[in-house]
């Protein structure tokens, strides 16, 4: 009788990493259909070129590296990556953009590193951190949510979009190089604030169309931000994640925001709203600030990453010169996740204190 | 209702226990045989009171508890001892341990036993020793001898029964509440007694037990037993969490729950105790679940100790072909087994046969994403995902920071990690591989400090003979310039001492001052000569054995050998020559002045021969001891002409004394008698060392070893005592002494 000899335990839970990635991309869906429904097709064309370069590159690292090509596959990582930075490229970018990003993100932020589980960067925002300081010109140029389109202009459907985003297949077949995306862009809520001189904040929000047709933090972009929101619930409640990190990010930010509210004055920085509901706040709260691979371990570890994270996103939005933050951030905080780890150990069953990671071993006499 | 904690991290695998609750406790046929491993508890292993081939009754005592942390085994059934002998026994390791086989005779015949009417009226240390000769050991995990864990010495506040059997699958201790709550309320009351009635008790049973929890309850009425129901989440039963659970408070970190005042009993020991006390039963037999997929009828059973699983999985429809692993003990905490030969103990509370659906064969890992999951479940609350990063990176300073051994190794971490990363292997590769470095830590320290000690004592010895060497050095110079000084002094005192009619009395003392320091010298040239004399006969014999040598070479030696042999005849006969001149010349190469001074102070010759008689008896002594000391049979030849010259001398110098002219007769007599009688007994005794055999003679080594050693020992107990440095030394002295003596005795065996 050939009897398997293994220690305990002997049940094991049916869910995999592949699943708990899968549960993570299937919470993206109410932000990627957000983000489609208010700046056109652009982003899904993203998703798809980083999610089709992504298995490209993953897999090439891992023949390189002599792996198992579809075991590491399957574990859907890289997907995930892909997507996130997909949806964190602007709409309608040209087709170069994603593929660099996402070669950054799987090659260099990942597999350079050793691959899934070892990479000290967020990998998507590596990628996303890379473009933006390489092609400022094309990371900021989004398009305008569709309901401000002008009434001459019709937003690009599918096809247009996939135009705009591929020229050289566009020259092909048509022999014409049509469609730029600089008539579908418009600042973004962000971008407004920043270069606000001498408005109220009350006077923005009725001047602007972007506020004015909004509710709260611009017309589209609070939408967006609800949908990733709304996903990130779904993963609390599913247990792929703990609140720490993302409530603590939110609070914090919220916190500073209204901090430096200033009466809604013409140097403020926008509202805790705003802040809450515009740029990538909640895609970073949700998505990116949970990455457990690059965040702090512990749940006390985490509130004191989630809560820097925040922090600086503020910080870099008020008064650095970049329009968002949360890339900058969340790579910033990466480099501390380590020292945070080292201090915020659980108290362990039966010890009066939580102990640190450094603490070295009493020697006896 | 009574307010219970939640459980720190935990998991909720699927239960599996509605397979196994179907039917009643069952029993089963008596197995061929019964194999008894000796040691089943945590402890001292008992001491073996049965031999091969004894007939035993059931309940006998098979071995009794030897020191304080053990427990016996008593005959599960009436038969006979068939073998004692290794045996596989139910561990991880799939080691083989000590076992007794019992081949059951059918009749089941119950040894005569007797349980206490009343526990009350019997003291609780005589209840504990009941106990404690029962065999009793925890039978929910570990094994822990029972009597050891109910007699703390902190007070007791409360008592915890659990009753939680958190494990999936495991259906033990529930169909052993739902059959026999009476006897368990019992059990508890038993153990609230023996404890000294602490204010609470407490059942603790998870909220999948309900018909445990009614059968239960009626028997609680109107005593203090507060059955506490919570929710089902594994690990709940572990100790450490089910007090957590019950009452908030935390064993500390490394201490027991005795040091909190509460003490936590398995309801199946319970069960055991009741029938110990009350029904006068060791522990025999145990309810073990016998479940899984594999295995057509899943019940629970009566099971004898020292059954092999092979009957249980037989008598229960068992289809090996379907069975990947088989686990004793629950999917999470159990072990699996190597084969099915091996039998239940004590701690059996399942045997679990699945088939490859129901636990299927884990997939390789993937990487850890640290996700955290683990650090959720973890019941201790560790971060399993960090201490797995350090285990992989073997960093035990991390580790250990970690708090490592704070692991209770429940599994739920590997259980619920999504990339399949067998963590619980991990850590207790880590544990082992700590604890492993640290005991070689202490062996090198000790070590190191052993030798550092034996450094220092060395060097201390040194010092100390460095000292004594020059002390004697300087002493002996001085006593040579006062000798020589004394000497040129009592020769020219003594013409002036001879001239006058009357010794002075003054003149006499530094005459005999100058006597007894003359002698002491006189000593060393003696001995020299001696020596002399002894390199004489060794050279004679070697010369006498290299020319042996040579003719035996006869005409079949080569010219070259031959050449060798007579060049070595040559060497031994010029060293001859030489030690016979050495001989020669000492005695005319040191003319002692102190010997003409007492020659010439001495007023008789006979006082000089009765002194020379004394120093050959002295110096026939010294030789004899020497020849017995001797172990070289060639230099005891040497050592035995010595003694006949030396014997020669002797008789010469009675001789002398005899012829010499009595001054006082009286006193001359008796010194001749002395001397006569002490000539003959060594005399005597040389003869019978020379008549001695080869036995007598390692006879009389031996004795004189004894007694050496003795002294030996004396000493050593008498440098314990004090805590001398020197302890080690004396030790070895003594060891080497016994050494010798063991190879004398064996050579003596030998001869005889």
């Amino acid at each position: 009788m050939a009897l398997l000899k293994l220690t305990s335990p002997h049940a094991h839970t049916a869910q995999s990493t592949a699943d708990v990635m899968k549960l993570v991309l299937l919470a993206t869906i109410p932000g990627l259909v957000a983000l489609t429904v208010f700046f056109g097709w652009g982003t899904i064309i993203n998703v798809l070129i980083t999610s089709a370069v992504a298995l490209i590159c993953e897999a090439s690292v891992m023949r390189l590296r002599k792996r198992p090509v579809m075991f590491y596959l399957k574990d859907n990582s890289a997907l995930v990556t892909a997507v996130l930075l997909g949806l964190a490229l602007p709409p309608l970018a040209p087709w170069w953009i994603p593929v660099v990003g996402t070669f950054f993100a799987i090659v260099i932020a990942k597999h350079l590193y050793g691959g899934l589980g070892y990479n000290p960067f967020n990998p998507a925002m590596v990628g996303y951190v890379v473009l933006l300081i390489s092609f400022p010109v094309q990371m900021t140029a989004w398009p305008a949510p569709a309901p401000l389109y002008p009434a001459e202009i019709d937003v690009p459907g599918f096809w247009q979009s996939l135009q705009i985003v591929l020229p050289f297949f566009n020259e092909a077949i048509t022999g014409t190089v049509n469609g730029s995306i600089d008539a579908y862009t418009a600042a973004t809520p962000l971008d407004t604030f920043k270069h606000n001189t001498g408005l109220l904040v009350e006077q923005l929000y009725k001047k602007d169309p972007l506020f004015s047709q909004g509710s709260w933090a611009g017309i589209g972009w609070e939408w967006a931000n609800f949908a990733f929101l709304a996903g990130g619930c779904f993963l609390l409640y599913r247990r792929v994640f703990t609140w720490h990190a993302p409530v603590a990010m939110l609070v914090s930010l919220t916190l500073c925001a209204a901090l430096f509210y200033d009466g809604g004055s013409s140097s403020s920085h926008g509202s805790p709203l705003l802040h809450l509901l515009s740029g990538g706040t909640m895609l970073g709260a949700f998505f990116i600030v949970t990455d457990p691979v690059t965040s702090a371990t512990s749940n006390r570890g985490r509130l004191i990453y989630g809560a820097l994270v925040g922090i600086l996103i503020f910080i870099i939005r008020s008064w650095g010169s970049y329009p968002d933050a949360v890339a900058f951030a969340v790579l910033l905080m990466n480099f501390a996740a380590p020292l945070i780890d080292n201090y915020t150990l659980p108290r362990t069953y039966g010890h009066k204190k939580s102990r640190k990671a450094t603490e070295k071993k009493d020697e006896g006499p | 209702m009574r307010k219970v904690w939640d459980l720190i991290g935990g998991v909720h695998p699927p239960e599996n226990k509605h397979q196994s609750v179907q039917d009643s406790i069952g029993t089963l046929p008596l197995p061929e045989k019964l194999v008894i491993p000796l040691n089943q508890h945590i402890g001292a292993p008992p001491k073996l009171l049965v031999s091969a081939g004894d007939i035993v009754l059931k309940g006998q005592p098979l071995a009794e508890p030897k020191g304080m942390v053990s427990v016996g085994v008593h005959a599960p059934t009436s038969g006979q001892i068939s073998e004692i002998s290794d045996y596989p026994i139910p561990h991880p390791s799939g080691m083989s341990a000590r076992c007794i086989t019992l081949i059951p005779d059918g009749k089941d015949q119950w040894i005569e036993h007797k349980g206490v009417d009343n526990f009350r009226d019997k003291t609780p240390e005589e209840l504990l020793d009941i106990i404690r000769s029962s065999g009793i050991t925890g039978l929910g995990g570990a094994g822990f001898p029972s009597a050891v864990k109910l007699s703390a010495r902190q007070p007791i506040s409360t008592l915890i029964i659990n009753a939680t059997e958190c494990e999936p699958y495991i259906t033990a201790d529930d169909m052993l509440m739902q059959e026999r709550p009476e006897a368990i309320v019992e059990g508890i009351k038993i153990l609230s007694y023996l404890l000294g009635e602490p204010d609470e008790i407490l059942i603790g049973i998870e909220d999948n037990k309900p018909k445990a929890y009614e059968a239960l309850e009626p028997y609680l009425e109107g005593t203090n037993i507060e059955l506490v129901e919570f929710t089902t989440r594994y690990p709940s039963g572990g100790e450490k969490q089910l007090i957590q659970i019950l009452t908030g408070k935390e064993v500390p970190n490394g201490g027991l729950p005795a040091d909190i005042g509460i003490v936590c009993q398995n309801v199946g020991t319970t069960h055991a105790i009741q029938r110990a006390i009350v029904h006068g039963e060791p522990l025999i037999s145990r309810v073990t679940t016998v479940t899984g997929k594999a295995c057509a009828t899943n019940r629970n059973y009566q099971t004898l100790i020292g059954t092999p699983i092979s009957h249980l999985l037989e008598q229960n429809g068992f289809n090996q072909s379907q069975c990947s692993r088989l686990v004793m003990g629950g999917p999470m905490m159990g072990f699996t087994l190597e084969n099915s030969e091996i039998p239940v103990i004590k701690t059996t509370n399942c045997i679990l046969a699945p088939t490859e659906d129901e636990l299927p064969t884990p997939p390789p890992a993937q990487p850890c994403i640290r996700c955290g999951m683990c650090a959720e479940a973890c019941p201790a609350s560790l971060l399993p995902q960090q201490l797995f990063w350090y285990a992989q990176s073997q960093n035990y300073e991390r580790l250990e920071a970690h708090s490592l051994f704070d692991c209770i190794e429940c599994g739920a971490c590997s259980y619920i990690c999504p990339s399949n990363i067998p963590l619980v292997q991990y850590y207790r590769a880590s544990k082992g591989e700590i604890r492993k470095l640290a005991a070689e830590k202490v062996n090198a320290d000790r070590a190191r400090q052993r030798f550092e000690f034996q450094k220092a004592r060395k060097e201390k010895e040194e010092a100390e003979k460095t000292a004594k060497r020059e002390a004697r050095k300087k002493a002996a110079e001085q006593a040579r310039a006062k000798a020589a000084e004394n000497a040129t002094a009592s020769t020219e005192d003594s013409p002036v001492a001879t001239s006058a009619t009357a010794k002075s009395s003054a003149a006499d003392d530094i005459i005999k001052a100058a006597m007894a320091r003359a002698e002491a010298k006189k000593a060393s040239p003696e001995e020299q000569r001696a020596k002399l004399e002894r390199g004489v006969v060794r050279a004679e014999s070697h010369l006498e054995t290299v020319e042996q040598r040579l003719q035996a070479l006869g005409s079949e030696a080569t010219d070259k050998q031959r050449e060798q042999a007579q060049a070595a005849i040559e060497d031994a006969r010029l060293r001859l020559e030489d030690a016979k001149s050495k001989l020669q010349a000492a005695p005319e190469s040191k003319p002692d002045k102190a010997k003409e001074v007492m020659a010439k102070v001495q007023a008789s010759p006979k006082e000089a021969l009765e002194k020379k008689i004394a120093t050959l008896k002295d110096r026939i002594n010294v030789t004899e001891e020497k020849i017995a000391e001797a172990e070289d049979d060639a230099l005891k030849v040497a050592l035995q002409k010595g003694l006949e010259k030396q014997q020669e001398k002797l008789r010469d110098a009675e001789q002398q004394l005899k012829d010499a002219p009595t001054e006082s007769t009286t006193a001359s007599t008796k010194t001749e008698d002395a001397a006569a009688t002490a000539i003959a007994k060594a005399q005597a005794k040389a003869a019978a060392q020379a008549s001695m055999s080869d036995e007598e003679k390692l006879r009389a080594s031996i004795t004189s070893l004894q007694a050496r050693l003795k002294k030996a020992q004396e000493r050593l107990v008498a440098a314990e005592e004090e805590g001398s440095e020197h302890i080690d030394a004396l030790r070895t002295g003594a060891e080497k002494l016994q050494a010798k003596l063991t190879s004398a005795e064996t050579e003596l065996s030998e001869l005889s």
